[in-house]
């Protein structure tokens, strides 16, 4: 008889051990990100207190602002090309270096460093280095592009050039970064594999298409699920490089929701498009998951 | 016309030669098995004929082309690598008619021939299922039919079996055999386990530092081993090496009675240091001043460790190895 209750307490102890243990984890989880969105939610139902009119439920009257607000509808349509553009491209990109540097190479250690520098430095020194390549007037691309008759082109200061001109950047940033993922996936790849397929008679891009692409797929999926959420998160060279403009050209969702939140001190409507940001990025990720599940083969 | 013919084949890297000079027929539909210890040369040969690596100087015939310059495509041939080498995410079925597919044979083909090759290596069950949900057994079978399906040949075996657990890998080796025999291939086959050599081979290359110490059928390489180096690879025990002067005779385990023996025996004397059991004979090792002699003797023994024991055995039984290793009578 005594057995039960010391078998009971001994697992209530060891609970006990197992609750106090996860409890840092949980208290900063919540306290920095689950307690934070339900009151983000929260605020996105109630008016931005003034100091003569305090905060008031509204119900759904942001989200009805919100949907007529052509700048939101500007920045979500530029955020759509800023991500479906850039995402591909660095992972494309990403993959075909680390493809390269993977294969015989004199100085591929050189090569590799070479990559990856990009993503060593912080966004901001991105952003000033690509400043002075973009310059209309020393810039370096302004200087490559004079023999062929095009000067003083302001890529930064045009509606049509200025989002691309980000895109190149975040590219040129985020591809080093996902090649290292890449290379570390083909490295574990057997070579055995490589001559199985020689002696079949596979080429090289049969090899590639058919064996190392499929094998790749769940180094494809986490860089991919990375570069959505990147394509979103990252807008730190947008504020030192265009400041969102011209004419809101550059602006992003993220961009508009610090512009709406800390220049303009709309806090509710500020909430409410994080709302809407936090609602794209969870159905980004689960869309990803569900669909490519499917087709990525984990060893 | 499928027999492989290697003339004066040489391969090194930065200063190390693996193969040298290494010259070899296979006649077609025979089973020849390259044998060595580690780091001999044997799998650097089996990847010279496959076209895997270049070699530095000599040729290599398969079929009577000279395939030297050719990609492992070109060669006709297929292989078994010691890893399998079977693609992970795609399927048995998938896995065996890789092969048929980047050389664009038709679908009705590929399906037929499938279906055969699955029957003869026993997978027809599994077709669907991927690499990484199949035993080792399984696994081997599939390299195998990866093998066979593609009709070549020639087909090169890399280690098959050392991958497998001991029961497995004697099923296994017949099968192979049997298998090699029905569909008539030329098979090279690279071990360093002397059993699966001597059970499966028309002819036993053995190989030391890249070069073929002695080639010939099994038997002879077990009666007659042509140099010490030979003499102590195979069999096991291995033959009994025992100085006399600066020869080194070499007596194989069966072949040594206890005792005295006729008056022309040749005899030596030594203390017992063990005696192992292993159900049909016993092997008895006794030290003596100049070597250690192991002595297979018929069913259980009453010998233990310490007697002190004469063994003898008939001269006419024995090799006599010169300075330099070479056999000479």
């Amino acid at each position: 008889m005594p057995a039960l209750p010391l078998r009971m307490m001994t697992g209530s102890r060891n609970s006990l051990h197992a609750w106090l243990l996860v409890l840092p984890a949980c208290v900063l989880l919540a306290a920095f990100t689950h307690i934070p969105i339900v009151t983000t939610f929260i605020h996105s139902f109630y008016s931005t207190p003034r100091p003569r009119r305090p905060s008031r439920f509204v119900g759904l009257d942001n989200y009805e602002a919100m949907l007529s607000d052509p700048i939101f509808w500007k920045a979500l349509w530029n955020n759509a090309i800023y991500a479906l553009t850039s995402v591909p491209i660095s992972i494309a990109l990403a993959m075909l270096m680390a493809l390269f540097v993977n294969g015989k190479l004199r100085g591929k250690g050189f090569v590799r460093l070479a990559y990856f520098t990009p993503t060593v430095l912080p966004m901001i020194a991105v952003a000033n280095i690509w400043l002075f390549f973009y310059n209309p007037q020393y810039g370096l691309i302004d200087q490559l592009l004079k023999p062929f008759g095009i000067v003083g082109v302001n890529w930064l200061g045009t509606q049509s050039t200025a989002l691309w001109c980000l895109i190149v950047v975040a590219v040129w940033k985020e591809a080093g970064f996902f090649m290292i993922f890449y290379l570390a996936a083909l490295q574990n790849i057997s070579p055995d594999l490589r001559e199985a397929a020689a002696i079949e008679g596979a080429s090289r891009w049969t090899f590639f298409w058919r064996v190392v692409f499929p094998l790749l797929m769940p180094t494809t999926l986490f860089v991919m699920v990375n570069a959505v959420i990147n394509a979103f998160r990252l807008v730190d060279h947008i504020f030192v490089m265009t400041g969102g403009g011209p004419d809101n050209s550059t602006s992003v969702l993220l961009f508009h929701i610090y512009t709406v939140g800390f220049r303009f001190f709309d806090q509710a409507y500020a909430a409410t498009l994080t709302m809407v940001l936090l609602a794209i990025l969870a159905l980004i990720a689960i869309g990803q998951f569900v669909l490519t599940d499917k087709r990525v083969h984990y060893e | 016309m499928a027999a492989v013919t290697l003339s004066n084949l040489t391969k090194s890297w930065s200063g190390i030669t693996a193969v040298n000079d290494v010259s070899l027929v296979v006649p077609e539909g025979q089973l020849v098995a390259l044998l060595g210890p580690s780091g001999c040369g044997k799998s650097t040969t089996l990847r010279l004929i496959a076209g895997l690596e270049e070699p530095v100087s000599g040729t290599v015939m398969i079929g009577g082309r000279d395939v030297t310059k050719l990609p492992p495509s070109d060669r006709r041939i297929s292989m078994v690598f010691q890893s399998y080498a079977l693609f992970p995410h795609l399927t048995v079925a998938e896995n065996i008619i890789f092969g048929l597919k980047v050389r664009k044979v038709a679908r009705a083909e590929r399906d037929e021939r499938l279906k055969k090759v699955a029957d003869i290596v026993e997978l027809a069950p599994y077709l669907h299922r991927k690499p990484g949900q199949l035993s080792g057994g399984q696994r081997q079978r599939v390299a195998l039919a990866r093998a066979i399906i593609a009709e070549q040949p020639v087909c090169l075996m890399d280690e098959p079996l050392s991958n497998l657990d001991a029961q497995l890998r004697h099923e296994m080796r017949v099968e192979i055999r049997a298998l090699q025999q029905r569909l008539g291939m030329t098979m090279v086959y690279v071990t360093h386990d002397q059993t699966e050599a001597m059970t499966m081979a028309d002819t036993v290359v053995l190989m030391r530092k890249g070069q073929i110490e002695q080639a010939g059928p099994p038997a002879e390489l077990y009666t007659r081993p042509a140099t010490s180096f030979v003499a102590s690879f195979i069999g096991a025990p291995a033959m009994n090496l025992v100085p006399e002067q600066d020869d080194l005779l070499g007596i194989r385990p069966e072949h040594i009675g206890l005792g005295q023996g006729p008056d022309d025996a040749v005899r030596r004397q030594g203390n017992v240091i063990s005696v192992e059991y292993m159900g049909a004979d016993t092997i008895v090792s006794l030290a003596t001043p100049e070597s250690r002699i192991s002595i297979r003797l018929p069913g259980a023994s009453q010998i233990r460790v310490g007697d002190r024991l004469t063994a003898h055995w008939a001269s006419s039984a024995q090799c006599r190895f010169n300075a330099r290793g070479q056999r000479i009578n």
